[in-house]
């Protein structure tokens, strides 16, 4: 039989149950999407099954988000199915916002029949022209022969080398259509296969300078934890050895323990004083999985002057793209992180653990500057400082020794949680570092409670992005999802006042969260539970009451509205210049006009 | 970015020009990833020729000729590279001696002396008179592209009045091939 006839002798499914047989054996059993139109013979093929469940949420940008919580808490590949035209335009942001975090995502967008295709169709968008810079790779399948090809392929591309959203744009005669299924092929994709085990030679030159390097620093970010639970144990176990201190990006945190001694917290804008100032003065960096990020490196010209540079990443492109560096090396980062391991305990120049003594005796004097403190008034009705409220959040769900996932949203609340929430485990932690979206976190935490029915699930919210996608609500209560939505409240959008405090003169164009909603009766509206402390004494009982609830509950916390967040390095600074919390003077120090055109 | 420039400007300000190769599947939208990835990375495209020349028309060679410094010409090799259709990227300029031709169609207006000074001038650059009236010619020239740009400067004063260009095609010198 030639293979034409045989395709045609199976194509006895239409394209929908091939798309269904396709994500079944990609192995996914949950999908959050929305239907419309164009998918209607998807949701049809869904009615008829069982293996998959589908998650009915309240906006396609939720639905995106709801699969980055699924894929980061899981490591598994995120899966939305949204209709054509409006359904694939709303789901761009969510799309953006996984490119920039490397998470991995399929999303399935209905399309108008291939012949109506370019005719301003209803509901009809371009979508694979929209999504082209917005995803990793798309696919508009056109013939239904190509469908499961182009699923398994989808799947591939989003979860090998630097994961990233993958879209299929589905046309609705392919949908009804017969198609014939097809497994995966062996032998990995034509055109596309990114490389994963490191160059030998550059291995033995990192270890050369790391070994020889009197003051060694460990720069590591999101892609360890997307490599998954082998690099992070790995990474642990280099640090050991390396004796050399460990910072992280926003995207990292969790994949070092942060209960280490060698960790030395995040690092950036709002990094820690101690982090910030062993990259400026470290003679030798090893940088795993991150991308020299310009939240990260403050000012380029003065970043980490005197260090001999090595750059770990699966993706080529992440090296001597901001930063230029001394030594490449492409990889995966556990493959990395094991040659290392190896490397290090074969070569057999003895590491100047003097050196490195004095280096510790270095970063514990800028640790002795406690620069996360703050002053909380413990007076009974004093006003609650945020940092204060996510402290005591992370201290009582300490007590509650339930496995604890934390989402937020993004702003201030974001970087307070950052600062003081501690992560002692990858795949904790939930936040959209790259494209920094208001309204990721509720629907993400929807997601990472679909994956982890059991665990507490905790959206650190602030008032203004919680509002971008409270229509979640409705989906917490449809699933009986027991997510925290903690708003830290300052009925500002903080991280704006705090700019236009620093940068604009104070005047507060428009950040101001003016006619908020009651959200203890925004809470009760979706069926879920609202909570309120207006004061420090009323803090704690309202975390343990919120902690007890085995329902959705909203935990709306009034707290200080002048806060700002602290240490900080001014935009157009370098780490050395950091302003930790010093009053009103000095606040501006280091802000150049330079500085005042960055974000 | 300080000052308004690129970091890697700021760095190392040196510019040179690189003429890039690309093979790519032969898929529906290859090329915009391509053009998209420059005008969205801000990258520039001085020529850009593309057309099916392998594997029986299923794979297309791209050729991009950009300028940039090092370290953004280095990232446009690894941002190309990592697109999904991609197979191979050379930079013929960094990777060795290249030869690099385009072919340009030059039309131009003129009666007596100007038409026959193009008529000389044209036939010293070796270009072929491929169409012609009594008042004008149809030159086709094939040549590097700085031939290209001498030829059109003499003409300008002779009556150019249209060019259609290809953009350049390349090839490694030698047995090297991408």
């Amino acid at each position: 039989m030639t293979k034409l006839a045989e395709a045609q002798g199976t194509a006895t499914q239409s394209g929908a149950e091939v798309l269904l047989r396709a994500l079944k054996a990609q192995g996914v059993e949950v999908i959050f999407g929305y239907p419309g139109g164009a998918v209607l013979p998807i949701y049809d093929a869904i009615f008829q099954q069982n293996a998959i469940r589908h998650v009915l949420v309240r906006h396609e940008q939720a639905a995106v988000h709801a699969a980055e919580g699924y894929a980061r808490s899981t490591g598994r590949v995120g899966v939305v199915l949204v209709t054509s035209g409006p359904g694939a335009t709303n789901a761009v942001t969510g799309l953006v916002d996984a490119l920039m975090d490397s998470i991995p995502v399929v999303c399935l967008t209905g399309q108008v029949p291939t012949h109506l295709i370019g005719n301003d169709a209803f509901q009809e968008a371009d979508t694979t022209g929209i999504t082209r810079p917005a995803t990793k790779h798309n696919y508009l399948v056109k013939r239904g022969e190509d469908l499961a090809r182009a699923v398994h392929e989808a799947f591939h591309v989003a979860r090998s080398g630097r994961p990233g959203p993958v879209v299929i744009d589905l046309p609705k005669d392919i949908l009804i259509g017969r198609a014939a299924y097809s497994d995966p092929e062996a032998g990995g994709h034509r055109s596309y296969r990114p490389r994963t085990e490191p160059d030998p030679a550059r291995i033995a030159e990192a270890v050369a300078i790391l070994k020889r390097a009197h003051r060694p620093v460990v720069y590591s970010g999101g892609g360890v934890i997307n490599s998954g639970p082998r690099a992070t144990t790995l990474l642990r176990e280099f640090v050991a050895l390396t004796g050399a201190p460990c910072t992280s990006t926003l995207m990292g945190l969790g994949a070092y323990p942060a209960s280490d001694g060698q960790f030395l917290g995040m690092l950036g804008m709002h990094g820690t004083y101690e982090a910030n100032l062993a990259m400026h003065g470290a003679d030798a960096m090893l940088a795993i999985g991150a991308r020299f990020d310009d939240r990260v490196t403050g000012r380029l010209d003065a970043f980490s002057p005197g260090s001999r540079k090595i750059h770990a990443d699966i993706d080529p492109s992440s090296i001597n793209k901001n930063v230029a560096v001394e030594v490449t090396i492409v990889g995966d980062a556990a493959s990395v992180l094991s040659a290392l391991i190896a490397a290090w305990r074969a070569d057999e120049v003895a590491q100047d653990r003097r050196a490195v003594a004095e280096w510790w005796r270095q970063i514990d004097g800028w640790r002795a500057s406690d620069c996360l403190a703050f002053r909380q008034d413990e007076t009974s009705g004093a006003i609650i400082k945020p940092q204060h409220a996510v402290r005591r959040l992370y201290e009582i769900t300490q007590e509650t020794e339930r496995e604890t996932f934390i989402t937020t949203e993004v702003g201030q609340h974001q970087m307070w949680a950052a600062q003081h929430f501690r992560f002692e485990q990858p795949n904790r932690w939930m936040t959209s570092g790259g494209l920094g979206t208001m309204g990721y976190g509720l629907p993400a935490a929807m997601g990472v409670q679909i994956a982890h029915p059991d665990a507490l699930v905790i959206d650190i919210a602030g008032e203004a992005s919680v509002l971008m996608n409270i229509q979640e609500m409705g989906t917490l209560a449809q699933y009986r999802l027991p997510v925290k939505v903690f708003i830290l409240n300052n009925e500002y959008m903080g991280m704006v006042r705090q700019w236009q405090e620093l940068l604009h003169g104070g005047r507060y164009s428009e950040s101001y969260s003016a006619a908020l909603p009651d959200f203890v009766k925004l809470a009760e509206s979706f069926h879920a539970v609202g909570l309120r402390a207006k004061s420090v004494d009323e803090l704690d009982d309202v975390i343990r009451e919120m902690l007890a609830c085995n329902r959705a509950v909203i935990a709306d916390i009034a707290v200080d509205p002048k806060e700002n967040v602290f240490p900080m390095i001014p935009s157009g600074a370098a780490h050395d210049q950091m302003i930790l919390d010093v009053g009103s003077e000095g606040r501006t120090a280091g802000i150049t006009d330079e500085g005042l055109v960055l974000v | 970015m300080a000052g308004g420039q690129s970091p890697a400007a700021a760095l190392s300000p040196a510019l040179r020009s690189a003429t890039i190769s690309v093979i790519v599947e032969n898929e529906v939208g290859v090329l915009a990833r391509v053009i998209g990835l420059f005008s969205g990375r801000g990258y520039n495209i001085d020529s850009l020729t593309v057309a099916p020349v392998e594997d029986g028309g299923n794979r297309s060679r791209i050729n991009v000729v950009t300028s940039g410094t090092e370290m953004v010409i280095a990232q446009i090799k690894a941002q190309l590279d990592r697109l999904v259709p991609v197979y191979r990227v050379a930079d013929l300029t960094a990777e060795g001696p290249h030869i690099a031709r385009e072919m340009a169609l030059i039309k131009v207006l003129g009666t007596g002396d100007r038409r026959s000074e193009a008529l000389r001038i044209g036939q010293a650059f070796r270009a072929r008179v491929i169409d012609a009236t009594t008042e004008s010619f149809v030159f086709e020239l094939t040549g590097g592209t700085e031939k290209l740009d001498a030829f059109l400067e003499l003409m300008r004063p002779l009556g150019l009045a249209e060019v259609s260009r290809t953009g350049v095609a390349a090839l490694a010198r030698g047995t090297r091939t991408l």
